[in-house]
């Protein structure tokens, strides 16, 4: 690349206008075909392959990854591979579940406030203030600990710190809305409390809600994957990504290292693809709010 | 600005308050038994009496509201209760591990605001160059990383393959003494990954303010001047981007407190977040209760800090307005 060019010649740096449009249709394009992967992976390899994830094979244990085992063996001799498209998919079900409630219960109480206000609205403020000055990890880690490890709390734990942004996201929206024309004309209209808000507000939240619930989907992943990690998440036997990052830590202490890096980057290239849609996504339903800083 | 810190404070201390009575509200919800967590492995053998008697003793049958206003007032007067992990009263596990804790945070992010400035500025300065695209990608690629994930890493790679710094603990193992050296020297691995665990939000929230800084018209004032563009971006630029995010930082203790949880234990810090992880393993609920409350604390003082930084620093916020 030679960019750097002009910018030796004048002070000044022009902006890469063009360019930078079309590197954001590809990475919109990279990102969509990297979702459609991953689901695609979570839905069809467990059906379709013939292999069992569990299959121990002491013979072969502890292998780099070569191209029978393209991401390597575990120390049970377990491929790699397919531990952790196994691993994704029980991250993947219960971020999206945690996302899900937390979007519901988000939205509800988010519409519920702005669309209520009043005391309603002060009072619940104060919850969403109150719950957010707990660092998330530690009340999950908390909640785990009293409830013990299971599916249940982790997703309950992750679902009740998450749903808090998603509330105040909603509520900013429905208050900016409460004041717009259209509002006052259903109202002069005669139409009922009720029929504004299911009609005319949740409609007109819905798509920042639903941006807000698919951001949410990879946060719930992180956080049940450090839940896990810790000891604290899903029991051992479901191998999520964090409990195969927690299991290889002997082998990783003995020097190998495709255990501990395959499971993370089976966090990370999801969370950056779900990340760009996203992004591209909000610049569609708010092409005037500025671009922010997105997870 | 007194009088607004005393309001901040007024509303902090009912949240904590709330606080502490979520925690026992929700430990009396969940199925945890403080008699038996307790006794440990010795309630198996116990007989059914000695059980009655140590769950009359530490009043388990009272409702939950009464253990609740127990635990406080004694708070008050420093008696946090009994750790069972460690076998030592609450208090005393928290002044012994809590320097060890801010050590570790504070180190970790002067090197990610230092780092940030630096990294966000040269992204900020051209954007869309390749430095920008590889300072930014690299950015959300480490907020999507996990921590505890590029610790390992890190260990793999500074301790295991170089074998330039130790993988953990506080001191090496051989040693009797607490040093300098050794503490810093065991330093580096948590606080560097603890800092590049901080560092995106730093990178992005800089280049972000740098660039919008760089677009408006004070700058284009000291262009038109002539003044070189060192001072522009420094002068300028820097200073009023940088402004925003500095007093930002006290709103970043939750994250910070959710790096360090993984860090110390990845590393086996001895600091209070490795005791809160080892705490919440072993449902020793005195210490977990306590670190949890301590960790609200620090984030409403952070809280505090932001917001009295920020009318300190912006002469458009007036403290009346607060």
């Amino acid at each position: 690349m030679t960019c750097d060019a002009p910018a030796a010649q004048s002070a000044v740096w022009r902006s890469y206008g063009i360019r930078r449009r079309s590197t954001r249709t590809v990475r919109v394009r990279v990102s969509a075909a990297l979702v459609a992967l991953t689901v695609l992976a979570v839905l069809l390899v467990p059906p379709l392959a013939q292999l069992d994830q569990q299959a121990v094979d002491l013979a072969a244990k502890l292998q780099p990854p070569s191209r029978s085992h393209p991401f390597g063996t575990d120390d049970l001799g377990r491929d790699l591979l397919l531990r952790c498209v196994y691993g994704l998919r029980v991250s993947l079900l219960v971020g999206l579940v945690a996302a899900l409630v937390a979007a519901v219960v988000g939205t509800a109480v988010g519409a519920a406030a702005g669309a209520l206000g009043g005391w309603v609205d002060r009072a619940v403020m104060r919850v969403v203030d109150t719950l957010s000055s707990v660092p998330h990890l530690l009340l999950g880690i908390f909640v785990v600990a009293l409830f013990r490890p299971g599916v249940v709390p982790v997703a309950v734990s992750v679902a009740s710190t998450h749903w808090l942004s998603t509330a105040r996201i909603v509520r900013a929206e429905v208050l900016s809305l409460r004041s717009r024309p259209f509002i006052d004309a259903a109202v002069s209209g005669g139409a009922s409390r009720r029929r504004i808000a299911v009609r005319h507000l949740l409609p007109a939240v819905a798509p920042q809600a639903a941006l807000a619930a698919v951001l949410m989907v990879p946060h719930a992943m992180w956080h049940e994957s450090a839940l896990s990690f810790l000891g604290l998440g899903l029991p051992t036997h479901m191998a999520s990504l964090g409990n195969l990052v927690q299991g290889a830590r002997s082998s990783l202490l003995a020097g190998h290292w495709w255990p501990t890096l395959f499971p993370g980057l089976f966090i990370i290239v999801p969370t950056l693809a779900i990340a760009g849609l996203a992004g591209a996504w909000r610049e569609r339903i708010s092409p005037r709010r500025r671009s922010e800083l997105m997870l | 600005m007194a009088r607004l810190a005393g309001r901040r404070l007024l509303f902090a201390a009912p949240v904590l308050l709330v606080v502490t009575f979520g925690v026992f509200a929700i430990a009396a919800a969940s199925p945890f038994d403080p008699v038996k967590a307790y006794a440990g492995t010795a309630a198996l053998a116990a007989d059914q009496e000695t059980l009655d008697r140590l769950r009359d003793n530490l009043g388990a049958d009272e409702p939950f509201a009464a253990r609740w206003w127990e635990w406080l007032t004694s708070a008050f007067t420093g008696d946090l209760g009994q750790s069972t992990v460690m076998r030592q009263p609450v208090a005393q596990v928290i002044g012994e591990r809590v320097v060890w804790s801010t050590l570790l945070c504070a180190v970790a992010l002067v090197a990610a605001v230092v780092l940030g400035t630096v990294l966000g500025v040269l992204a900020a300065r051209r954007p869309g160059s390749p430095l920008d695209r590889v300072v930014t990608s690299l950015s959300y690629t480490l907020e999507a990383a996990p921590t505890f994930w590029l610790g390992l890493l890190a260990v793999w790679l500074f301790a295991l393959q170089l074998g330039v710094l130790p993988a953990g603990g506080l001191t090496d193992t051989a040693s009797e003494q607490v040093t300098a050296g050794q503490v810093a020297s065991h330093l580096v691995l948590p606080a560097g990954v603890l800092a590049v665990s901080q560092l995106p939000w730093f990178v992005l929230y800089v280049r972000q303010g740098v660039g919008d800084a760089l677009a408006e018209d004070p700058v284009r004032g000291a262009r038109a001047r002539g003044l070189s563009e060192r001072t522009v971006l420094l002068g300028h630029a820097l200073r009023s981007g940088l402004l925003p995010v500095l007093t930002l930082i006290g709103s970043r203790v939750p994250e910070l407190i959710t790096g360090a949880l993984l860090v110390e234990t990845v590393f086996s810090w001895p600091g209070i977040a490795a005791a809160t992880v080892e705490a919440a393993t072993a449902v020793d609920f005195p210490l977990l209760a306590a670190l949890t409350v301590l960790a609200t604390a620090a984030v409403l003082a952070g809280n505090l800090l932001a917001d009295l930084l920020y009318g300190l620093f912006d002469p458009r916020v007036k403290f009346s307005d607060m």
